[in-house]
């Protein structure tokens, strides 16, 4: 039963992209060592900024 | 076990071989499916003289689902368009952690639900409804499994061969340039239909209600609280403002009842026409606002609900188990004289819901954007024909909300003013001796009481369907939850998310609809494809909003009823859109080898084609003024000759002219319409039969690239794929620095943990 709470969390996280951050941290550190990541604020700006080019459709 | 055992620190397989074995558990697990599946049909379809129970409905939709999911869904996949999961999806071979992501199934699952998703199930199955509740189940529910879940698969299955490739540009490549510009006309007028018709259900729902109108107006403010939240406060963190969001907009409906009661409620009471203007200058100005501030957050607030309010719905009816009081059919299904809309069962049940059954939007995006994401190409099931499937049943479920409230109340509410006057008296001698229905009757005392139980000036004439699903839903729900005391809090509570989906879908619509004109001006003056350029963001911004706006205004405005006139273009438009993603399909089917299987997508495009050109054709040709524009304009401009100063609904010459001139622009638009769907079906039955002659694969598909990563294939993943995730999470163990294996890999493996 604990497992339910713990799943419903990741799958919102994953759905909502808030553990985006942590997975460029994670992939930078592995394949890119060395490379200081940017911060979170410059992190989640630029991955909101995209959607100003590209927004998608939402259908109706 | 379908895997080979393998050497420990050999790399594992990429896929599992999918072979069934039918055990007689398995086998009688499908015989029980079948069986009540066959007698929840029999109940609906055939059993008549008592009043059927909701319950009938969500069991047919559900086993047929799981049927044609099982079974039909896998004969596409596997022998039809044979997808290869040792093959490197885009997502896989060109992953650069912005458009390319591999995600899993799972949360893809997520996302395209909720791209494709929105009000227009909740719509359609609505105002279908007067013909019955027989018509729209058999059409939502064989329609999706036959064409409208079969299009979003196949259309995923080619966008993802090709790295990702739009609608347009398929169109273009397999079809060739004339297809292809009238794709895109099409996309770009039928995005305009949409937004314009949507945003006249917002209108018609919000008019003259100050809690509806206060309620969303709040959405407002607490969407840009949300985006500056994000950007300033705590950015990344959607999930805890997304939280806070959800519970302001749950005070916002409450406080919406207290202001509706106190001396603001005059500010917040909006006739049409403001509110056209106030929607107007919202989405010019939410498509040049940075997306930060407006549109990510609604965004965010619109799944949230999205999610939660279809799970509510779900369980709110499987609890309740309304009865239903529309009879299987109304004479309208065959006299064609309903109010909502004119018209006969064929064509324009199959017009009027195309969302939830067949909604070419769809191709828009299960083009681009989704198969950009997918991790395995055998995924395309659960995603493509899942998705919709489950768009599917949020329409059956819309439509038992409908069909669950009195005959009487339906139709003075989807009856236009024009004929009912307005008033409750108007209405109910409308229903009573001149609507044609044998048993429908109702009293302005009833109406009148219905209208205070969810504290509403008035609930006749509200067209549009989401005042009527409201009232549904708030029956359903009251049952459930608070009685009576909470109906008008659940009655506005579902006008506020069928209201926040339809701004969502204003906004991006505005949005991608710029881009669009943009990039097609900037083919002749390249500043224009500058996204950044902000005289150029402005004036096409302007060009989209002024196109949905006039549309819109003249929807409000319109003495016939806004709804009844725009709404069979709304659907003609989806329709004509399926009909150029289906043809594309065909096109390539024939292009690349699999002309035997052509009747796949074949049969639901001749069937589109053939509604929507004959429902065309009526709106052009039919000499009945309800149906056919052009007629219907002679007959008042005949009228204005004679010198009359009034006909019908129109009261006025100034109403006279206003018809005149609208069923001039429906009219063109129809003819618009209908010249597009043949040129497209010309053209690409021109190329198939040269490719079918000349016998030889010509398709642009991507080149084959092996896959190096694994990843189950359905919701729930195989006993053989579990076992092979545990020897891939063996391996990667061992292998940390695998590129491929582990590239954005944390979204590819269960929930963290499991202890």
């Amino acid at each position: 039963m604990r497992r339910l709470p713990r799943a419903v969390m990741w799958y919102l996280r994953e759905l909502f992209g808030e553990n985006a951050y942590d997975k460029y941290v994670a992939h930078l550190a592995r394949h890119h060592p060395g490379q200081q990541p940017m911060s979170r604020r410059e992190f989640e700006w630029e991955r909101t900024d995209r959607l100003d080019r590209n927004p998608g459709a939402r259908c109706c | 076990m379908a895997t080979a055992p393998t050497m420990p620190s050999s790399r594992p397989p990429v896929a599992v071989e999918h072979r069934t074995t039918w055990t007689l558990p398995k086998i009688l697990l499908w015989v029980a499916i079948a069986i009540l599946g066959g007698i929840s049909w029999t109940i609906i379809a055939l059993v008549r003289g008592e009043s059927v129970n909701a319950i009938w409905f969500v069991f047919a939709a559900l086993s047929s689902y799981a049927i044609a999911y099982r079974f039909y869904a896998r004969f596409i996949v596997t022998r039809v368009l044979k997808v290869d999961d040792t093959r490197a999806t885009p997502a896989e071979q060109l992953e650069d952690g912005k458009d390319y992501n591999r995600t899993d199934r799972r949360v893809l699952y997520g996302h395209h639900f909720a791209a494709i998703a929105g009000a227009g199930p909740l719509v359609g199955p609505v105002l279908a409804a007067q013909m019955g509740y027989l018509p729209g189940t058999l059409w939502i529910i064989v329609g999706v499994i036959f064409a409208g879940a079969v299009q979003d698969l196949l259309v995923l299955f080619f966008s993802m061969r090709r790295n990702g490739r739009s609608l347009g540009q398929m169109a273009r490549e397999e079809i060739g340039p004339v297809g292809g510009i009238a794709a895109l006309v099409a996309v770009l007028t039928i995005m305009i239909i949409i937004l314009a018709v949507l945003a006249l259900v917002v209108v018609n729902a919000l008019a003259e209600s100050p809690w509806g109108v206060f309620s969303i107006a709040m959405t407002i403010p607490i969407a840009l609280f949300m985006g500056f939240y994000l950007r300033y406060l705590r950015p990344g963190r959607v999930i805890e403002v997304s939280g806070i969001g959800v519970a302001l907009l749950l005070l916002a409906i409450i406080a919406g009842g207290w202001v509706a009661d106190s001396g603001l409620a005059d500010f917040f009471t909006l006739d049409k026409v403001t509110l056209v203007w106030a929607l107007i200058i919202y989405g010019f100005t939410a498509s040049v606002l940075p997306v930060w501030m407006l549109l990510a957050p609604r965004d965010y607030l619109s799944t949230f609900m999205k999610v939660g309010v279809i799970a509510l719905l779900a369980v709110a009816i499987i609890l309740v188990r309304p009865v239903l009081e529309m009879p299987a059919f109304t004479d309208f299904a065959f006299n064609g004289k309903g109010p909502a809309f004119s018209g006969a069962l064929f064509p324009f049940v199959f017009i009027t819901i195309a969302c939830g059954a067949l909604s070419g939007f769809h191709a828009l995006i299960s083009s681009g954007t989704t198969p950009k994401m997918l991790e395995k190409e055998s995924q395309v099931r659960l995603i493509g024909y899942g998705g919709m499937l489950t768009e599917s049943f949020v329409a059956i479920m819309a439509l038992v909300a409908a069909t669950s409230i009195d005959q009487g109340l339906y139709f003075s509410m989807n009856a236009a003013a024009g004929v009912t006057g307005g008033t409750a008296e108007g209405a109910a001698a409308f229903v009573n001796n001149s609507l044609g229905l044998a048993n429908v009757t109702i009293t302005p005392e009833a109406l009148e009481a219905a209208a205070r139980a969810v504290e509403e000036e008035t609930l006749v004439s509200r067209t549009g369907g989401a005042p009527t699903l409201a009232i549904g839903l708030s029956q359903i729900l009251a049952t459930l939850f608070g009685g009576g005391a909470l109906t008008a809090f659940w009655y506005h509570f579902a006008i506020m998310f069928e209201a926040l989906f339809i701004l969502t879908t204003v906004d991006a619509g505005t949005r991608v609809g710029r881009f669009m004109l943009q990039d097609t001006i900037g083919n002749v003056w390249p500043r224009w494809k500058e996204t950044s350029w902000r005289p150029g963001a402005w004036a096409a911004s302007a060009v989209i909003v002024a196109a949905w706006g006039s549309i819109l205004l003249m929807g409000v405005t319109d003495p016939l009823g806004g709804i009844n006139t725009l709404f069979p273009l709304f659907g003609i438009a989806n329709q004509l859109l399926a009909a150029v993603a289906l043809a594309v399909c065909v096109t390539i089917f024939m292009k690349s080898g699999r002309a035997k299987w052509v009747w796949v997508p074949g049969i639901p495009l001749v069937f589109d084609a053939v509604v929507t050109l004959t429902a065309s054709y009526q709106k052009i040709f039919s000499s009945d003024p309800s149906i056919g524009y052009w007629a219907n304009r002679q007959r008042y401009q005949e009228a204005l000759a004679a010198g009359e100063t009034s006909l019908g609904p129109a009261q006025s010459v100034d109403a006279m002219q206003a018809v005149v001139r609208n069923t001039f622009v429906q009219g063109t638009l129809s003819i618009l319409f209908a010249l597009l769907i043949i040129i497209i079906l010309l053209d690409a039955l021109r190329v198939s039969i040269k490719a079918y002659r000349g016998g030889k694969v010509t398709t642009a598909e991507a080149p084959y690239v092996p896959s190096r990563i694994f990843a189950p294939s359905g919701m729930v993943p195989t006993p053989e794929e579990r076992d092979l995730q545990e020897e891939w999470d063996a391996w990667v163990a061992k292998h940390p620095d695998d590129v491929m294996a582990n590239a954005g890999g944390a979204g590819a493996t269960e929930p963290a943990g499991g202890s």
